[in-house]
C-alpha cells in the first residue's frame, strides 16, 4: 500500500498518545505497517503533545513539515499552529472545542476566532472536518473520550486504509474495560458527526 | 505480569523504543541494572524498576550516574550481566569511571546506554556522545529502529562478554520515543549471583597496572575492529556510483528518500550500526567504486572525519561531504524531507519539494509554554523568596528539574544553570565574585545527585549565600522516580533506607538551617528573610510534596478555592503567581475548581481576602 502520514496534535492530557496506540493496534490487526513517533516534552505541565504516525511503505517514523496527508487536531488553535505540517493536499480534522492557553485565560494573549480558524483550514488545505468533540464526548458519557470521538471522525474521513471494524477491535484491546461502552459510543458519535460535517 | 516479562517468543507487540530496549535486556538475561533517570532514557529504567518488583532482576535508582556506573561496574566484575542507562549528559557525570572501567574491563556482559537528545527536546545541550566511545575506547552500537534497538541490546551483552569490555549503546530521542511492532525473542535465564575473583593486576588501577591495561585495551579494540568489519549491523544496501554512509534514525530517511527520488539503481548505502571502532576495510572497499559520497549523521562529523581519513589512506580522490553550509548541519535532528532534498541536491537529481502553504492571514497563535502545575509548591517558594528579597540585588542560580521553569515570568527566579548541581557550586563563585546577594534553588533529588559536594565546599571555604532546597519528596520532572530522601513505604516498597536532608545539611556544618512549609506564606517569608540576612551559608528546606505525586498517591484532601464578590480586581494573584487554575471570565478573575488543589497561596496573597474555599 501507499504511505499515509498522519499528524496528531493535542494539549497534554487530551489522550492523543492513547489514540496513537489504538491506531497502531488497528494497523497491526489490518496487517498495515506502521511507524510512530511522539514528542511529549513537558506534557503534564500544559505543553503540546504531537504524534506522527506513518502507515504503509515508508520506514521513517517522523513526518517533515508540509508532508502530512492527514492532520488531526485535538484543539483548534493547535490545529492551526500545525498548519506548517500540511500542504494543499492535506485532509484536516479538528475538534472545535477550545482549551485556551494559560496566557489567554489570564487576559495576556488573544485566542484566534474559531470560525476564522475553520475558514483558514478549509481555504488552505484539501478538506476540513470540524466537530465539537468535547460536546460529543460528554454525550458519550465522559469528557475523557474526546480522543476516541476524534478517532471516529478520522476513520469516517476515509484517509486510512483500514476498516471501522478493525479500529473498534483496537479500541476494545487498548482502552480500559470500565470505559469501553463509553468509548464505543464516543467512536460512533464522532463517526456520525464527521459524516454530517 | 509485566508485559515485557511475557515469555512467548514470536509474539508481536507494539512497543515504545525504551520498552524495546528494556525487553532486549531481559531477553539477554540481564541480572543487574542501575540508573539515574533522565529523558529520553527514563522509560527504560521505569520498566526495569517495575519488572524488578516481580522478578529476581536487581534494579536500583542510584544517587547519580557516576554512582550508577560504579555500582554496575562491580556487578559486571562479579560476572553478572549488567545494564547501566542514562541520558547523554549523565555520561558526563559518569565519565570518570567510564574512562578507567574501559581499562579494567568486565567479566560479565555490561552495556552502558547513552540516550542522546538532538534538538534538545528536554536537555540542556545536544552533545554527540559517540565521541565517548572513541575517547574511552569502547565498542559502540547505534540502532536505526525500535526493533533493532532490542536486537542490539541482546547482541551488546554477547559482544561485551567476547571482548570483556563494556559496550556503549547509543540511542537518540527518535529511537527512545518511537513506537513500532517488535517480535519477542526467547528470554535467556538470569544468573543473579556472581563471584568476584581477585585479580589486582587487572582491577587495581595503580600506574604500573594501568600501563599494562592500556596496552590490553588497545588490543581489545583491535579485536573489536575485526568484529566491526564483519558485523551484520554494518550493512550495505544497493549498488551504484552514488555512495551514502549513514547511521541511526537517518538510515530510514535515506531509504525512503532514495526510493522517492527513484535513484535505487545507482545508489549504494552503507549503514554503520557497529560504529566504534569503524570498519576500516569495509569503508575503504565501499568507497572504491563510488564517484561521490555523502555522509549523513545527526550531530557532529564523527563518521565523516573518519571516512575522509580512510579515503586519504586508500589514495582515493573522490568528493566526500557531509557537514557544510549547503549540506547538513551540526544542529538539531534531521527529517525525511530535509534528507531527501540534500541527497537530490548533492547528486544532482531533479526534485521539487512540496510547495509550502502561505502563512497569509494566519492570526497570531498564543504560545502554550509549559508551566508549573496548579498547586506546585515551587511556585509558592519562588514567590516567597521574591517577597523576602524585595529590596535586595539578588542572583538566583537554579538547577535542573521542574523548578527550572521558575525562570519564566512572572516569577523570574532563575539566573544561571549549566548542569545538575551547579546551583550550589556556582553560588560559591557568585558570592565571592560579586557583592550581590546570592540565593539559589535546588530540588531534593538533584541535591542528592550532585548538590552535596558543592555545599561541603561552601562550608569549608566560608562562602556567603542562601540555598533553598525544594523538598517535594520525589524526582518529579522525569516522572516520579524515587531518590534517597523518599519514603519508599509510601510507594508500597520495603527494604529501603531514607536520608533526612535536614540532618544531612546540619551534619555538613551549615550553621543556619531553617524549614518552611511554603503554603504558609507569611511565616515562610519571615523565615526566608532571616536566612537571607545571615552572613555565611544558610540553607532553607522548603517542604511540601509534589502536587502531581500527592494526587497520584491520593494524599491530596484539600478542596478547591473560589474568588468571592469581595474581589476588587487588583489581580495581584494572577500577576504575581500565575497559577494555571486562574482564568478571566467577563473581565473577572475566576478559579477552575477542577484543577485547583487548594494550596491556598493565592488566598493568602489577596489583599481583600476575596479568595475562599468552596463550601462542600
Amino acid at each position: 500500500m501507499e504511505t499515509t502520514r498522519l499528524i496528531m496534535v493535542a494539549v497534554g492530557g487530551q489522550g492523543n498518545l492513547l489514540a496513537s496506540k489504538v491506531l497502531g493496534e488497528a494497523a497491526l490487526i489490518s496487517g498495515v505497517q506502521v511507524q510512530m513517533s511522539e514528542i511529549h516534552g513537558m506534557a503534564q505541565r500544559g505543553g503540546v503533545v504531537e504524534s506522527a504516525i506513518v502507515f504503509g511503505k515508508a520506514t521513517s517514523s517522523i513526518i517533515s513539515d508540509g508532508e502530512a496527508d492527514i492532520l488531526l487536531g485535538f484543539e483548534p488553535a493547535e490545529t492551526l499552529r500545525a498548519l506548517n505540517r500540511c500542504s494543499k493536499d492535506t485532509k484536516v480534522i479538528t475538534n472545535t472545542a477550545t482549551l485556551p492557553p494559560f496566557t489567554v485565560s489570564i487576559g495576556k494573549g488573544v485566542y484566534p476566532d474559531v470560525e476564522n480558524i475553520k475558514e483558514l483550514l478549509k481555504e488552505k488545505c484539501a478538506s476540513l472536518i470540524a466537530i465539537d468533540a468535547m460536546k460529543l464526548a460528554k454525550e458519550a458519557g465522559t469528557p475523557m473520550s474526546v480522543n476516541i470521538v476524534l478517532l471516529g471522525a478520522l476513520v469516517q474521513s476515509g484517509g486510512l486504509s483500514f476498516t471501522k471494524e478493525n479500529v473498534i477491535e483496537a479500541i476494545k484491546r487498548r482502552t480500559k474495560k470500565s470505559f469501553l461502552d463509553m468509548n464505543l459510543n464516543a467512536f460512533e458519535l464522532g463517526f456520525k458527526a464527521a459524516a454530517q460535517s | 505480569m509485566h508485559k515485557l516479562l511475557n515469555d512467548s517468543p514470536g509474539k508481536q507487540i507494539m512497543l515504545l523504543g525504551n520498552e524495546a530496549i528494556a525487553r532486549g535486556a531481559i531477553e539477554a538475561g540481564v541480572a543487574f541494572a542501575t540508573t539515574y533517570p533522565g529523558t529520553p532514557s527514563s522509560e527504560i529504567s521505569l520498566n526495569l524498576f517495575q519488572m524488578s518488583q516481580e522478578s529476581d532482576l536487581y534494579f536500583e535508582y542510584s544517587t547519580n550516574e557516576k554512582v550508577a556506573l560504579e555500582v554496575a561496574a562491580a556487578a559486571a566484575n562479579s560476572g553478572l550481566r549488567t545494564f547501566c542507562m542514562m541520558k547523554h549528559v549523565g555520561l558526563n557525570v559518569a565519565a570518570d569511571p567510564f574512562m578507567t572501567l574501559a581499562y579494567v574491563g568486565v567479566t560479565g556482559g555490561m552495556v552502558i546506554l547513552s540516550a542522546d537528545d538532538p534538538s534538545m527536546f528536554s536537555s540542556q545541550n545536544e552533545q554527540d556522545n559517540r565521541y565517548y566511545a572513541k575517547f574511552g575506547n569502547l565498542p559502540m552500537l547505534e540502532p536505526s529502529s525500535v526493533f533493532e534497538a532490542k536486537e542490539m541490546m541482546r547482541y551488546a551483552f554477547d559482544l561485551s562478554e567476547e571482548l570483556k569490555q563494556p559496550v556503549l549503546l547509543r540511542t537518540t530521542t527518535r529511537i527512545n520515543h518511537s513506537n513500532a511492532f517488535v517480535t519477542f525473542g526467547d528470554i535467556a535465564p538470569r544468573q543473579t549471583k556472581g563471584k568476584f575473583i581477585r585479580e589486582p593486576l587487572r582491577c587495581v588501577t595503580v600506574p604500573a597496572v594501568s600501563r599494562q591495561l592500556h596496552v590490553k585495551l588497545l588490543e581489545k579494540m583491535n579485536k573489536a575492529k575485526g568484529l566491526s568489519e564483519t558485523s551484520d549491523f554494518n550493512l550495505i544496501k544497493g549498488s551504484g556510483k552514488f555512495g551514502i554512509i549513514v547511521n541511526g534514525v537517518s538510515f530510514h530517511y535515506v531509504l525512503d528518500a532514495v526510493k522517492d527520488l527513484g535513484i535505487e539503481e545507482n545508489t549504494k548505502i552503507l549503514r554503520l550500526g557497529f560504529s566504534n571502532p569503524m570498519p576500516e576495510k569495509l569503508i575503504k572497499n565501499f568507497l572504491k567504486d563510488c564517484e561521490k559520497v555523502l555522509v549523513i549523521e545527526e550531530g557532529e562529523a564523527f563518521m565523516e572525519e573518519a571516512v575522509k581519513a580512510f579515503a586519504q589512506e586508500a589514495e582515493l580522490i573522490i568528493p566526500i561531504n557531509g557537514k557544510s553550509e549547503e549540506l547538513f548541519s551540526r544542529l538539531s535532528e534531521y527529517d525525511p524531507a530535509m534528507v531527501r532534498q540534500k541527497i537530490a541536491a548533492y547528486f544532482g537529481i531533479e526534485y521539487t519539494p512540496k510547495e509550502k502553504l502561505s502563512s497569509d492571514n494566519i492570526p497570531e497563535i498564543p504560545m502554550r509554554p509549559p508551566n508549573l502545575c496548579s498547586g506546585c509548591s515551587h511556585r509558592a517558594t519562588f514567590y516567597e523568596v521574591k517577597q523576602a528579597a524585595k529590596d535586595m540585588d539578588i542572583i538566583c542560580p537554579t538547577d535542573i528539574g521542574c523548578y527550572t521553569l521558575g525562570f519564566l515570568p512572572p516569577l523570574n527566579m532563575g539566573d544561571f544553570v549549566i548542569c545538575m548541581g551547579s546551583s550550589v557550586s556556582s553560588s560559591c563563585g557568585f558570592s565571592k565574585a560579586t557583592d550581590q546577594k546570592v540565593v539559589s534553588f535546588i530540588g531534593d533529588s538533584t541535591f542528592f545527585h550532585s548538590g552535596i559536594t558543592g555545599l561541603v565546599n561552601a562550608v569549608f571555604n566560608n562562602h556567603n549565600f542562601t540555598l533553598v532546597i525544594l523538598e517535594n519528596g520525589i524526582t518529579a520532572m522525569t516522572g516520579h522516580q524515587p531518590h534517597p530522601g523518599v519514603d519508599m513505604e509510601r510507594m508500597g516498597l520495603d527494604g529501603f533506607g531514607r536520608i533526612n536532608i535536614e540532618n544531612l545539611v546540619r551534619a555538613l556544618g551549615v550553621e543556619h538551617v531553617s524549614v518552611i512549609k511554603p503554603f504558609k506564606v507569611k511565616k515562610s517569608i519571615e523565615t526566608i528573610r532571616e536566612a537571607l540576612e545571615y552572613k555565611g551559608v544558610s540553607v532553607i528546606l522548603s517542604q511540601e510534596p509534589c502536587a502531581l505525586y500527592a494526587k497520584s498517591l491520593k494524599m491530596l484532601t484539600s478542596r478547591a478555592f473560589k474568588v468571592s464578590d469581595k474581589c476588587v480586581d487588583h489581580r495581584d494573584c494572577v500577576n504575581s503567581i500565575a497559577c494555571p487554575s486562574f482564568y478571566i471570565e467577563d473581565g473577572r478573575v475566576k478559579i477552575d475548581a477542577d484543577t485547583c488543589v487548594g494550596c491556598a497561596v493565592c488566598a493568602q496573597i489577596c489583599p481583600e481576602n476575596a479568595i475562599t474555599p468552596i463550601k462542600k
